[in-house]
């Protein structure tokens, strides 16, 4: 299958390579001001040039987006636990996570920076927004057990904890990863927006904040570079928690297996 | 003269005494169901569907508590196995981690499940299999496994809820034949609720037939021909007989499906 690989990774690179050349080409052509439109290689001889600043503040950036990921996938997965055992607490506060997930981000960042400082609303805002996702998926995936195995598991007697371990954690996993994959995604979004946000009132450095840095300053080449390098940490967010999904699900799951032809 | 396959003296295993049983939303499962199940029998519970055949199922297996009526077991102990219409395995686990589960509930170490667990999927034809995953294996396969994981605590009783009603017919007359094999060698008892005629008289000494809204047993049929049985059996008088008679029961049973029960 050679050829179907050839297909699969080599045409979306060379695809991606012609875009880039076509950009580099029109910029050239019909002479287009940089602080108009930056050519790819300008961008990336700017990416070379100010590598230090831009290297520092995509480690705040990531920093941030990895801590309320984290965060978001402790909290929500506690808190999922807690509602598969207790209904009532489900039916108590699950309006509350809905009202939070539909409240735009934006709309809550201001506020949070009158209670926290910068640093923290950022941090807040990233979590609130990748929590959700975790929380409602690995909600409906504890509650979704095949109900002829928890017969199976009430026949022999089984305890809640081997119940739970054994049985509900395993079979929420597939929802599991499916929203820490959203809300890997999300937590960066909601860090970058918070910081947007945050702007001249924080002293923020992440990536967002040289975006904004560099616009006041005219320097379009390194918002695009900086832009450059969000996208990358998006990509790589995503390939990362694709690849642990795949290393979980592929002996089992029919999502991380093909289909047969 | 054929002998009986199970002596009607054989030792009871359990007695359902005027078992009734209602629903939380207010449907009569079951109304004064009276049954013996004695040690050794392979009995078939047979009736349409909404006959309460599942339900006395789930009533052995203590899935569930009777409404009125009693369950009496003979002897304190009875380990069961259960074997359901799907093949219900845990699909993030491998064919020996499904087998082993039942052990492994009861703190049973991976070691000293081993034997066990090897044994029951060699009595099923799938000792090669330990380390697959269901969705490596056929429908057919899938039900042996199934059947391995209720056998690997050696039960006095299997309860088999059509097990192979989703089979096609050639896989489920192979597994017919190796049920029963399996059953004369475990020497165990087995309840086993199907719609199939055909498939009650080929697997019963006794055939339990049910009737609708509100389920109750119609009547009951005896199929005195030794276990196991082959091909030479389907063609036999005694066979095409009961197949007859318990077809008629069947239809009886249906029949009497009308709105008398409406008082209920």
């Amino acid at each position: 299958m050679t050829r179907r690989r050839l297909q699969r990774y080599a045409l979306p690179a060379l695809a991606l390579i012609a875009a880039l050349l076509f950009w580099e080409a029109m910029v050239r052509i019909n002479q287009i001001q940089p602080v108009i439109l930056p050519a790819p290689s300008l961008i990336a001889a700017t990416l070379v040039k100010d590598w230090a600043p831009l290297y520092r503040s995509l480690l705040v950036t990531l920093s941030i987006t990895c801590e309320a990921l984290l965060a978001a996938t402790v909290g929500g997965t506690l808190i999922a636990l807690l509602f598969a055992r207790f209904r009532w607490i489900e039916e108590a506060f699950f309006p509350f996570a809905v009202i939070l997930q539909v409240t735009p981000v934006v709309s809550i960042a201001p506020l949070l920076l009158v209670y926290l400082d910068s640093g923290g609303a950022v941090l807040v805002c990233s979590f609130l927004v990748a929590f959700f996702p975790i929380l409602a998926n690995t909600a409906l995936g504890l509650s979704s057990v095949d109900h002829n195995l928890l017969d199976l598991f009430q026949m022999y007697r089984a305890s809640r904890g081997k119940q739970l371990l054994w049985l509900r954690v395993p079979s929420a996993l597939p929802y599991f990863l499916g929203g820490l994959r959203i809300g890997g995604g999300l937590a960066l979004i909601g860090a970058i927006v918070a910081e947007i946000a945050a702007g001249s009132a924080g002293s923020g450095s992440g990536l967002a904040f040289r975006i904004i840095e560099s616009g006041y300053r005219l320097n379009i080449p390194r918002m695009f570079a900086a832009l450059f390098l969000i996208s990358l940490t998006g990509i790589a967010i995503y390939l990362i928690l694709s690849a642990v999904s795949y290393l979980l699900l592929h002996r089992w799951h029919d999502s991380a297996r093909s289909r047969e032809s | 003269m054929e002998s009986a396959a199970v002596d009607s003296a054989a030792p009871r295993l359990v007695k359902l005494e005027g078992v009734c049983k209602t629903f939380n939303n207010g449907t009569v499962a079951l109304t004064g169901v009276d049954l013996e199940i004695r040690r050794g029998e392979f009995l078939s519970l047979l009736g349409p569907s909404g006959c309460g055949k599942s339900t006395i199922l789930r009533l052995l297996s203590d899935l569930t508590g009777v409404s009125k009526g009693w369950i009496n077991w003979a002897g304190q102990e009875h380990e069961l196995g259960f074997v359901f219409q799907e093949p219900t395995l845990m699909p993030w686990a491998s064919v020996f981690k499904n087998v082993w589960l039942p052990l492994r509930l009861k703190g049973v170490s991976r070691r000293d499940a081993e034997g066990p667990v090897m044994d029951a999927l060699e009595k099923v034809g799938l000792a090669g299999f330990a380390k697959s995953y269901p969705r490596e294996l056929s429908g057919g396969m899938k039900m042996r496994v199934s059947i391995a994981r209720a056998l690997v605590t050696r039960p006095a009783i299997l309860l088999m809820d059509e097990p192979f009603a989703a089979l096609d017919e050639i896989t489920r007359n192979k597994l017919n034949d190796d049920l029963l094999q399996l059953k004369c060698e475990l020497d165990a008892t087995v309840v086993f609720v199907t719609h199939s005629v055909y498939e009650s008289v080929y697997l019963s000494t006794r055939i339990v037939v049910m009737a609708p809204r509100p389920g109750r047993i119609v009547s009951e049929i005896e199929v005195p021909a030794p276990l196991p049985r082959d091909e030479e059996f389907r063609l036999s008088k005694l066979y095409a007989e009961r197949c007859r008679e318990t077809s008629a029961a069947l239809h009886k049973a249906m029949g009497m499906d009308t709105p008398k029960g409406a008082s209920h």
